[in-house]
């Protein structure tokens, strides 16, 4: 009884929770406060993924999204000029609201329109050891693949960030 | 003697054994079963007290480290340390801790009170909940997580955020230069930590504390023998992200001020200074799990409650962070990351190297850990001193005993100052 009453409550005070911060991202007018609410909505997502019992994955979005990427996101808006500490107002306000409205929309007439299929076996067990036979074993070349892609992606982006040296100018 | 040995290696079941702590918790939980609590209250009351337990002791922790690092640094540096208040000086920190709470909590005016609040909080609760996942004895572990390890270390990410929080809310040059100096710090070396947890995951095979210190106790060997270059490489970055000596760059009163928290008091400034001794204490707890086996020790935890050996353990390495902190130098910005990038990440590069091809002989060849594990301490002792060696050798700059040319100013043109009209004669003058 515990396992589906607790687990129904977490997973419901958790969407909750990464709702109403998805929501924040959005509103509030501080690009900063923006990103801390995304950083909360990716604990959250972490949080819902605990609760489907995949805890690789769900570590693995903590350290990855919340850790790494939210970083990365307030350099980006720290060297970014034009990042006031007010956003200004703009024109499309509306129109996008009621895109995203007509979108969420979209995605709950999915929901409920399709006719989800009910697995009968158990949770899975320990998920970071089979991940990593699954990595290393049947799916070695797309892993090897992506590999040299990213290596391809960091030289990329130091040959393009590089500036010419000076010989001798600042010696 | 062998009678009083043989006395104390009963370890009993009864609740009051205070050698195994789990006894009191199962105690409680009997209680409840025996009354007839549903099984749900069980699961709550036993996760309260795992939570109760390890938040009480990070109160007390960070109380007690307050006068432990003042004293130690003191005794070091030849001086007294806190010695007033108490015997030992030992109420030193409880009148620390009153002096903050009763002082004024000043907040800029033009700071975002939201994040201002916030990044203190947020800085000290991951050094908490790393807690959460080691194992305190043989059935005392709050959350046996299949993961810890990288629950360990994507807590230990989320830091940089709240320093950048910090940092950026205070409306302050300083403290934003102070926090871009530490994200620079922690992100550079979260790649060294990284790599040489991966060899310790490596070797043993599971990313569980718990298993780990049951790998240690199966092959009776601790993993800083077996991966010294690990530990050392571990050891030097995790000071790093401390913000301790070698490396606390994070403030420096002639060039940032107080760094990402200039603008912080009173209780606020309190949670900073408080988490960095949590962090330091989690930091010496993770230490003692995975390189010095945790709870185990050899044949003394028959005796000697598991607990008890680790927190031990806890404090012996929480010993040396003070003693580098007591008598090194610190570095300067731009060596503490090349220092990241340039020695530690290739150093452990070839750890994982050295370590996987040590599994896969381990495997194929099939011989007994009896032989195998001496061998590969010896062999990875021996290689982890010629690769430091190495490095220091060919990467080091050259020691200088008598500089054969001039450097500093002889490189730089100093303009000319402009002419100065020569002073009147005095002597002319006095005449």
């Amino acid at each position: 009884m515990i396992a589906d009453n607790g687990i129904v409550i977490a997973f419901y005070v958790l969407a909750i929770t990464t709702g109403i911060c998805a929501l924040m991202v959005a509103m509030v007018r501080e690009l900063i406060q923006a990103v801390v609410f995304l950083a909360l909505t990716f604990v959250g997502i972490a949080g819902i993924y605990i609760v489907l019992s995949a805890d690789f994955v769900a570590v693995a979005q903590v350290l990855i999204y919340a850790g790494a990427v939210a970083v990365l996101m307030t350099f980006a808006v720290m060297l970014t000029p034009a990042a006031d500490r007010k956003n200004s107002e703009t024109a499309f306000q509306l129109p996008a609201a009621i895109l995203a409205g007509l979108l969420f929309a979209v995605v709950v007439f999915v929901i409920y329109d399709t006719n989800w299929r009910i697995s009968g076996r158990e949770a899975f067990p320990a998920t970071a050891a089979s991940l990593g036979e699954a990595f290393l074993k049947p799916f070695v070349v797309p892993f090897e693949i992506a590999s040299v892609l990213l290596l391809t992606a960091m030289v990329g982006a130091i040959v393009l960030t590089k500036e010419e040296e000076d010989e001798g100018a600042d010696a | 003697m062998t009678m009083l040995l043989s006395l104390l290696t009963i370890v009993t079941d009864n609740w009051w054994d205070i050698r195994d702590l789990s006894n009191v918790s199962g105690a409680v939980l009997d209680i409840i079963d025996d009354l007839g609590g549903p099984a749900w209250l069980i699961y709550i009351v036993s996760a309260l007290l795992g939570t109760l337990a390890i938040i009480s002791f990070i109160g007390g922790v960070a109380i007690i480290n307050i006068w432990v690092e003042r004293r130690v640094v003191g005794r070091m540096q030849s001086r007294l340390g806190p010695n007033r208040l108490g015997p030992f000086g030992l109420l030193q920190p409880i009148a620390d801790a009153i002096k903050l709470m009763q002082k004024e909590v000043l907040q800029p005016k033009s700071a975002p009170g939201l994040i201002f609040t916030l990044a203190p909080i947020m800085f000290t609760i991951p050094g908490i909940a790393m807690m959460a996942v080691l194992p305190w004895g043989r059935n005392m572990s709050l959350a046996n997580v299949d993961v810890g390890i990288l629950y360990i270390l994507g807590l230990s990410s989320l830091g940089a955020l709240a320093v950048f929080m910090a940092g950026y809310s205070s409306n302050n040059k300083y403290a934003l230069f102070g926090s871009m100096r530490v994200i620079a710090m922690l992100v550079s070396y979260e790649i060294p930590i990284v790599l040489s947890l991966l060899g310790i995951v490596l070797f043993t095979g599971t990313m569980n504390p718990q298993g780990i210190v049951l790998f240690q106790e199966h092959y009776w060997s601790l993993m800083i023998l077996l991966q010294p270059l690990a530990f050392i490489i571990y050891f030097f970055s995790v000071s790093a992200e401390l913000n301790r000596t070698p490396a606390d760059i994070a403030e420096a009163e002639s060039e940032i001020v107080g760094g990402y928290h200039t603008e912080y008091s009173g209780m606020k400034f309190g949670l900073f200074y408080a988490a960095e001794l949590i962090n330091a204490v989690a930091v010496s707890a993770i230490i003692s799990t995975l390189f010095l086996g945790g709870w185990w020790a050899y044949k003394l935890d028959e005796i000697v409650p598991g607990w008890m050996i680790y927190i031990g353990k806890i404090y012996t390495v929480y010993f040396v962070f003070v003693w580098t902190r007591g008598t090194l130098p610190r570095f300067r910005i731009d060596q503490l990351l090349a220092f990241a990038w340039k020695w530690l990440t290739p150093m452990a590069l070839l750890n994982i190297v050295m370590v996987s091809a040590e599994v896969t002989i381990w495997e194929e060849s099939g011989l007994s850990a009896g032989i195998v594990l001496p061998i590969y301490m010896v062999i990875n002792t021996a290689a982890a001193g010629a690769i430091i060696y190495a490095f220091v050798r060919f990467l080091a700059p050259k020691f200088e005993r008598f500089p054969t040319q001039l450097r500093f100013y002889s490189n730089i043109d100093v303009p000319s100052l402009p002419a100065v009209a020569a002073p009147p004669d005095r002597a002319k003058v006095s005449v």
